[in-house]
């Protein structure tokens, strides 16, 4: 039965959110309730597509629903005929172990915020542009975390980007909205642009779009290197990694929380097209004999930064005084966390004396899992954090921690899944942040002892930071100004409930996520091969 | 641009020039698929002819007749033309996604091939690309006419407020 | 042999001085012409890479004959040019907002203002 939906689901994922936002104007000039219940179905459609797709292509053989779409855990769909033409001129979306992982992540996070912004964004006005650049936003992260052709990721790549800019200025009569939404954009739009440079080099080289032709042919050139380092640094600006992290903060503590909750999302999409450029289209170079004290001396440049990101999120966090910004410098923190296990990773390379294959350490896989993992984990730990601020910023009005106090009497629930949000983001057990950290630590001590110590001693610094917010704001006397406030509505408590069972769900049995959702990721990341035979 | 337009010859002249500049840019979209052109470029041309009529008539007049909820209604029918389009390739049967279902089987009105030795053609070859193409170019006028206007009216919004 | 590394040339002078716009001019509006620059190279290095001497333009109709210019590079830069116009588009409203809430243009002055 679900044979039909999963032959066309990686197209219907991204058309269905694309449809419902053009159906948006038109349903919100007859009511506004039924325009709220569109979106919510339009969501719930999305993430129950995603759902069958990841199930099909990450489960074991037998238990599969249609196991001839899934040719060696890669599902292609080519849009416009049946096969992409011998030099192969149209588009295909392929979807391996990895695009299947990150869709979970970008199905999640859209679902939550939706839900939530039905009471969240209850006396705005402009709602249905809203929601339209909601459902595109959604449409764009799908579609870059699932194509196989360069040129589609930076289009979708700039949709997103475009909608996010608009959402991040969205309440225009603060002026401190519609900066961040400008700096966001300047740096945004060079990025991508560099990013299309790029793209243009490495086309000019080989004269095809498509990522598995490109891996196929590629050397390892002057011009190749330059591509390399264009592709990387652009995207790197793009998904907040020191020093080119300035925006993050601002743009995540300034936009409405339920917005804040989905450019995460895009944000790991941009970190997913490191993954994609160094892994596998570079990735047979890289890896290469002659090419070995190259790459381990990438790996080590990726966790010097890493290094400082994590530093630089730590202490900054500390001195904040403003709630959301602070969860912002966490957010770069974090970021920190998984530049540093994938450049551990890469920094065990070795070349193997008898058989002579190169490849990673057993020490450096487990900190690509670690890694992998920590992806999942981090988007849904701080976008429960910022949908907790968000709500005691729609009690309170106040965003400033010097000025809030002793609400934990009155909103019982959101105390309780601040709570959460904070034991999860520390590495704390037993909740899903304490799984991806522990696999990190372990890794990176058997690389260098230094590396362990700096990430647990950074944790705890994050740990005291959140315990001082959680004073500061939720503990203590009663302001007088704060008097009669109620507990939040229910639809935000729904929002933010969807986040935390996920959470309690890993992090009860990450034993279960990490050997089928995590293991099949980092096999189909470093298996480049594979991905090539897709087409 | 002042709010009351320009002088009355501007006026004069702008409203002879205007139909020649939306038939060529018509004609533009509906040949996108035989010689160069297309839904953008078209749509790009008759949005410059009606910024044109703003800037000479005044953004007071303008506003008066077309109101933004008019241009969004456009703009959200020209994208759902192109989606369902996309769409009915999956209906069909065997179809894919974005298929050009137009060009085989049942319907042929829109469906003849070319002649590739002259390569001169009728406006109803190469399938469901005629369609896209006018649906992306009612998008265009709509989206881009809108977003002038808009700024004409948050300009004129600001001085508003200077002068009070 | 000179005059075919014309063109890249240019790309890389628009491309320089697009960059230097962006980062030391004081100018709202200068940093966003200064973007619209970068966009204008990046397009004209991808036209440039569909050239192959001595073609004409890939149209079949009375064509001329003879070998013809690659046509998947000028797609991409139709692409490029519309999302060039949107993000343009959306910055000058971001300026307009800018605006009427500091009455002012210039970053240095935005900064003062809010310190």
């Amino acid at each position: 039965m679900f044979e039909q939906i999963l032959t066309h689901a990686p197209a219907l994922a991204v058309a269905i959110p694309l449809l419902g936002a053009f159906l948006t104007p038109l349903v919100s000039k007859i009511n506004g309730k039924l325009r709220n219940v569109f979106v919510v179905i339009i969501t719930a459609l999305t993430s129950f597509i995603v759902a069958l797709l990841s199930y099909n292509i990450l489960a074991h053989e037998s238990v599969k629903f249609a196991p001839d779409l899934v040719k060696n855990g890669i599902q292609t769909y080519i849009f416009g005929a049946g096969s992409a033409g011998d030099p192969v001129v149209r588009i295909v979306f392929e979807v391996d172990g990895v695009n299947a992982f990150m869709i979970i992540l970008a199905a999640i996070l859209p679902l939550a915020a939706v839900i939530y912004s039905w009471g969240f964004m209850k006396d705005e006005t402009g709602q249905d542009k809203y929601y339209t650049l909601i459902l595109l936003l959604t449409a764009g992260m799908l579609g870059m975390m699932m194509t196989g052709d360069l040129f589609n990721f930076f289009v979708f790549l700039e949709i997103t980007s475009i909608a996010s800019a608009a959402l991040i200025a969205y309440r225009v009569n603060n002026k401190f909205s519609v900066q961040a939404a400008f700096k966001y954009i300047v740096v945004s739009t060079i990025g991508a642009l560099f990013v299309l440079f790029a793209i243009a080099i490495l086309y000019g080289q080989y004269d095809a779009l498509n990522m598995a032709v490109i891996a196929k042919s590629i050397q390892y050139g002057l011009l190749d290197k330059i591509a390399l380092i264009l592709l990387i640094v652009a995207l790197a600006m793009k998904a907040g990694i020191a020093p080119m992290h300035m925006w993050l903060p601002e743009a995540y503590g300034r936009a409405p929380s339920s917005v804040t909750v989905v450019i995460i999302g895009t944000t790991l999409g941009s970190f997913y097209g490191i993954l994609r450029v160094g892994f596998t289209i570079f990735g047979e170079q890289i890896i290469s004999e002659s090419n070995l004290e190259v790459g381990i001396a990438l790996g080590w440049v990726l966790v010097g930064l890493a290094i400082l990101t994590i530093f630089i999120g730590v202490l900054m966090a500390l001195k904040q005084n403003d709630f959301k910004k602070m969860i912002g410098f966490a957010a770069v923190a974090e970021i920190g966390y998984m530049v540093l296990a994938f450049g551990a990773a890469l920094a065990t390379m070795y070349q193997d004396s008898v058989t002579g294959i190169t490849g990673i350490s057993s020490s450096g896989l487990t900190a690509l899992k670690g890694g992998m993992f920590h992806i999942l984990n981090d988007a849904l730990d701080v976008s429960l954090l910022f949908l907790v601020a968000g709500a005691v910023y729609y009690v309170s009005k106040e965003s400033s921690l010097n000025r809030l106090g002793g609400l934990a009497r009155n909103m019982k629930y959101t105390t309780i899944f601040f709570i959460i949000g904070l034991v999860a983001v520390s590495g704390l057990p037993p909740l899903n942040g304490f799984a991806s950290k522990l696999m990190i630590y372990q890794s990176t001590y058997e690389i260098n002892p230094i590396l362990a110590i700096v990430a647990i001693l950074c944790s705890i610094l994050l740990l005291a930071t959140f315990v001082k917010v959680f004073y500061a704001a939720f503990l203590g006397p009663k302001l007088p100004k704060f008097e009669n406030v109620k507990e939040v509505p229910k639809s935000m408590l729904i929002g933010m409930l969807v986040l935390t069972c996920v959470i309690i769900f890993i992090g009860l049995f990450p034993n279960l996520v990490v050997e089928n959702i995590v293991t099949p990721a980092v096999t189909a990341l470093q298996n480049a091969s594979a991905y090539i035979g897709g087409i | 641009m002042s709010d009351a337009g320009m002088s009355k010859i501007v006026k004069t002249m702008t409203g002879v020039c205007f139909p020649f500049i939306l038939i060529f840019g018509l004609y533009i979209i509906v040949h996108g698929h035989l010689t160069p052109g297309g839904g953008f470029q078209g749509g790009a041309v008759v949005a410059s002819a009606c910024a044109m009529i703003l800037i000479a008539y005044g953004s007071i007049w303008t506003m008066k007749k077309i109101k933004e909820k008019h241009l969004s209604i456009f703009e959200s029918l020209g994208a759902l033309m192109f989606i369902s389009l996309a769409f009915f390739g999956i209906f069909l049967a065997d179809g894919i996604f974005f298929d050009n279902f137009l060009v085989k089987g049942a319907f042929s009105f829109f469906g003849l091939f070319a002649n590739t030795a002259t390569g001169v053609a009728d406006i109803n070859t190469a399938g469901v690309i005629p369609l896209m193409n006018i649906a992306v170019g009612l998008k265009v006028i709509a989206g881009l006419f809108a977003i002038v206007l808009v700024m004409a009216y948050a300009t004129h919004k600001i001085k508003e407020v200077d002068d009070q | 042999m000179m005059a075919f590394q014309i063109p890249y040339l240019a790309v890389a002078g628009l491309i320089i001085i697009g960059l230097y716009a962006v980062l030391f001019k004081r100018n709202l509006i200068k940093m966003i012409i200064g973007i619209t620059l970068i966009e204008s190279g990046v397009n004209l290095f991808l036209i440039t890479l569909s050239f192959r001497e001595g073609s004409t333009a890939p149209i079949y109709t009375s064509s001329p004959g003879g070998p013809m210019s690659l046509p998947v590079p000028q797609a991409l830069t139709l692409t490029s040019i519309v999302i060039g116009v949107a993000v343009l588009a959306l910055m000058l409203s971001l300026v307009i907002h800018i605006f009427k809430h500091y009455k002012t243009l210039d970053v240095r002055k935005i900064r003062e203002e809010d310190n």
